[in-house]
């Protein structure tokens, strides 16, 4: 078990070292920068340098001047001592402009994600013990249309009806305007106010893959030989259902909610976008329009950690959960 | 429900006619044939196959069939509310010279100082003037006893196109400011009315008034009667005004003033070419009109064509990379299985949505032709999304590769490229077409929200995403639903329809389901 958590361990660094890699050769191949905009806006002001100079200048400061494998190393040496310079167009450290926001895109996918849980697992199992029911194709239709939802358009719907119409909530923004007036208590309930219709978004967008997930893994073991042989003992289809069957549904669920569960630190790139909400994928979605090299370069290493990390808890928690794969 | 059993009966009826080991007796369908009869009852994915084939024909026979191309333009004769003249009231004292620098402006600081003190002579660049007021709103200069200039609140224009001459000016600012109603000059007699108006022999000379009349375009000349009636408008304090002229023809304009320059801006509305943007439905655009005055159907149309397009190609490429390097890693298996994989992993980790913002991004910056734009986003959503293919193929592979049929295919010699291609892809297909109809469903999602960010297919070229990029623009979400609503729609109608039919597809392909 150790030696297999180890081999993966190690693996999944050398992965993330080439991810990084072409992460970082891609944003070194990349024409513009956030970089060329200052200077270009520099050597306009009078009496100023040329572009040429200014860029020669800029590149020096930012250690863009050197050639990209040297680069690499050298931003790989200072990322392992986690020094991910400053970003540019925040103008602070981009692990102090991280911190500031991922806090927030956790809170919001961390209620999401129990949401999520709590809905789509009962109505996988559902859709399953009623298979081919209307129940089943009414849940099935809309788990899909959960998922073919394309966000924006989700997101504008629910605008329209709750924020225009019904003027329930903002149409964006986390604080409202008198937020600096407000007590405490005030302060978080406006908070709270204006993560609604994100979190709804999150939520409902996000129940159909799992209850796809519920369903399908609850069908196969309802056609197990050790669910007829409950059934024919005479237990009650109840003890059946949450008993023999979910439980052993259980094994894939938790491997797929452990996988999934450093994906929350991930943020919500289009949702927080939509609703202007300051968390970490708002920010670098910003980050990554304007061509802030650190910080998207931080962000997009942070993502494929992430990835990294949920396999590795899931294959983890696979050989916790089964005793089959242990043995083996 | 008795039809049916008739039937039944009448079947079996016909069945008994024959012997029990009679071959017709059985029933034999293919696999495929089995395929589609499952696929057929399941009602879910027939009507996801309905929608998909709805939308086909909408996007590919209808922008064919609508009269209208799709980056026509449309446009709409409105009134706008143009400035026309503006209107100033003179509240100092304005020089008129007998020839052009004979009483510079320089000498009428001189003359005001020289007011001040109560001197009578003011001296300006060497030489010496005296003044003479009449009333509160003239002062005329003399230079050596004779008149070289004036200074009035009045301005005299001129009835006719020509200028008048100093001399004349001057006596009728005098008759204005002194009160007179005639004075004689050159011969001639001049009769001033109240309103300033100056005629001789019962013909319109001049007229002199306190407010200036300027229209916006230097070629257009206001006649006296409209400013009149204008400036008495203006007295009034009224905000609109209707002028006709001599030929009967009516003008309407509106008056405003604006403190912040002292004046009245007088605009008219003039029926101007505009495009007919974000109007509303009616028969000849049925869905409305977009920004840039575009049918709305059409380019929903074409929109579609455009994303269903982009979803088969990258499709296609995912499919012939994750296919091709999935078929080699599982049938080779060893270190060849090893690379390939740890090149899947690899991939599997690029975070895909960012990188491709930021290259959306990137191009935005060098202003790339939204043609080629277009092939650059598929071609980098394909080289993104095949590892899931490759890793499924490789799996089944690994799994088929142990069976007997291999076996046969080696000891007949059958070559490696024709083993893997021929022998083991083909049963691999079935699962092939399933997860190619689901990435079908994303890829369309992941165009469309590129395009709504503004960073996929770029105007002129219409899709679904960036139809509904519109909705940025709050006040479009508030008032004009029939410009995202629809694109909306077909854009979930269609990845659901791909989602339903794949569904549908997986459940039919899977032997062991029941039914």
């Amino acid at each position: 078990m150790w030696k297999f958590i180890v081999k993966r361990l190690l693996l999944s660094v050398v992965i993330l070292v080439f991810v990084a890699f072409i992460i970082y050769v891609l944003m070194r191949c990349l024409p513009t920068s956030y970089l060329e905009q200052v200077a270009l806006a520099k050597s306009q002001q009078p009496g100023s340098k040329s572009f040429g100079e200014w860029m020669e200048q800029l590149e020096a400061t930012y250690g863009m001047d050197k050639g990209i494998i040297p680069g690499f190393l050298s931003w790989a040496g200072k990322a392992l001592k986690g020094q991910f310079g400053d970003s540019w167009k925040w103008t602070v450290p981009v692990t102090e402009k991280f911190h500031d926001c991922v806090w927030l895109s956790f809170v919001m996918g961390l209620i999401s994600f129990f949401l999520e849980l709590i809905i789509a697992i009962p109505l996988g199992i559902i859709a399953a013990t009623k298979q081919y029911s209307k129940t089943d194709y009414t849940i099935t239709v809309l788990a899909l249309a959960g998922i073919s939802l394309p966000t924006f358009f989700f997101a504008s719907l629910l605008k329209l009806v709750f924020c225009v119409k019904l003027k329930w909530f903002d149409l964006g923004g986390l604080v409202s305007r008198g937020y600096d007036h407000m007590t405490a208590m005030g302060q978080f309930w406006d908070r709270a106010h204006h993560l609604v219709l994100p979190i709804v978004v999150l939520t409902v967008l996000s129940i159909g893959g799992l209850m796809r997930y519920t369903r399908t893994n609850m069908l196969e073991v309802l056609n197990a030989d050790y669910i007829r042989t409950a059934r024919a003992k005479g237990l009650s289809e109840r003890n059946v259902i949450y008993n023999h069957a979910f439980r052993n549904t259980l094994i894939p669920l938790v491997t797929i909610i452990g996988g999934s569960l450093p994906g929350l630190f991930s943020g919500a790139l289009i949702t927080e976008t939509l609703f202007s909400i300051p968390g970490i994928g708002f920010v670098s979605y910003q980050s990554m329009v304007s061509g802030d090299i650190p910080f998207s370069m931080f962000y997009l290493v942070f993502l494929a950690v992430l990835t990294l990390l949920g396999n590795l808890l899931s294959d983890i928690l696979y050989a916790v959960v089964d005793p089959r794969v242990r043995i083996s | 429900m008795s039809e049916e059993k008739q039937n039944n009966e009448f079947n079996e009826a016909q069945e008994e006619q024959y012997s029990l080991n009679d071959d017709r007796r059985v029933k034999t369908l293919s696999p495929g044939a089995m395929v589609a009869k499952r696929f057929f009852r399941n009602r879910v994915a027939v009507t996801g196959l309905i929608i998909l084939i709805f939308m086909f024909v909408f996007s590919f026979v209808g922008g064919w069939l609508m009269p209208y191309s799709e980056a026509q333009l449309f446009y709409r004769d409105d009134y706008q509310n143009k400035l026309f003249a503006s209107v100033t009231k003179n509240e100092e004292l304005r020089i008129s010279e007998k020839e052009s620098g004979s009483f510079p402006s320089l000498a009428l600081a001189q003359f005001f100082m020289a007011m001040m003190k109560n001197e009578p002579t003011f001296t300006a660049s060497g030489v010496e003037y005296t003044y003479e007021a009449v009333g509160e709103d003239l002062y005329s200069f003399y230079s050596d006893g004779k008149l070289v200039g004036c200074a009035s609140y009045d301005i005299v224009s001129s009835s006719t196109a020509e200028k008048l001459p100093f001399e004349l000016e001057h006596e009728i600012l005098k008759a204005v400011a002194s009160g007179e109603d005639n004075f004689s000059w050159n011969g001639a007699t001049y009769l001033v009315d109240d309103d300033g108006g100056v005629t001789s022999n019962g013909q319109e000379v001049a007229y002199a008034s306190r407010y200036i009349v300027q229209p916006l375009m230097s070629d257009i000349f206001l006649s006296r009667q409209f400013k009149e009636e204008l400036i008495e408008e203006i007295n009034n304090g009224a905000k609109e005004f209707t002028f006709t002229d001599p030929e009967g023809q009516a003008a309407e304009y509106s008056i405003e003033y604006k403190p912040a320059t002292k004046s009245w801006s007088v605009n008219q509305s003039v029926e101007t070419h505009v495009f007919d943007a974000y109007s509303k439905p009616s028969k000849a655009h049925l869905l409305g009109t977009d920004r840039n005055g575009m049918d709305m159907l059409t380019r929903l149309m074409y929109g579609g064509r455009v994303s269903l397009y982009i979803g088969f190609i990258v499709v296609a490429i995912e499919t012939i990379i994750g296919v091709i390097l999935g078929g080699i890693s599982g049938y080779f298996g060893k270190w060849i299985d090893n690379l390939i994989m740890r090149i899947v992993d690899i991939f599997y980790c690029i975070p895909s949505t960012p990188l491709i913002i930021i290259l959306g991004a990137a191009m935005d910056a060098m202003h790339v032709d939204p043609q080629i734009r277009m092939i650059y986003l598929m071609l980098i959503l394909g080289f993104l999304g095949w590892p899931g293919i490759a890793r499924m193929v490789r799996g089944q592979i690994l799994s088929l590769r142990e069976q007997e049929f291999m076996l046969a295919t080696e000891a007949t010699g059958v070559r490696v490229s024709r083993r893997i291609f021929k022998h083991l892809i083909p049963n691999v297909i079935p699962q092939l077409i399933v997860t190619m109809t689901m990435s079908l469903g994303s890829t369309i999602l992941i165009e469309a929200t590129l395009s709504f960010l503004g960073l996929g297919v770029k105007f002129p070229f219409a899709s679904w995403g960036n139809i509904i990029n519109d909705v940025n623009d709050t006040y479009v979400l508030t008032n004009y639903w029939f410009i995202w609503i629809p694109a909306g729609f077909c854009l979930l109608l269609t990845v659901l329809a791909f989602n339903l039919v794949g569904d549908g597809l997986r459940d039919a392909f899977d032997p062991k389901m029941k039914r």
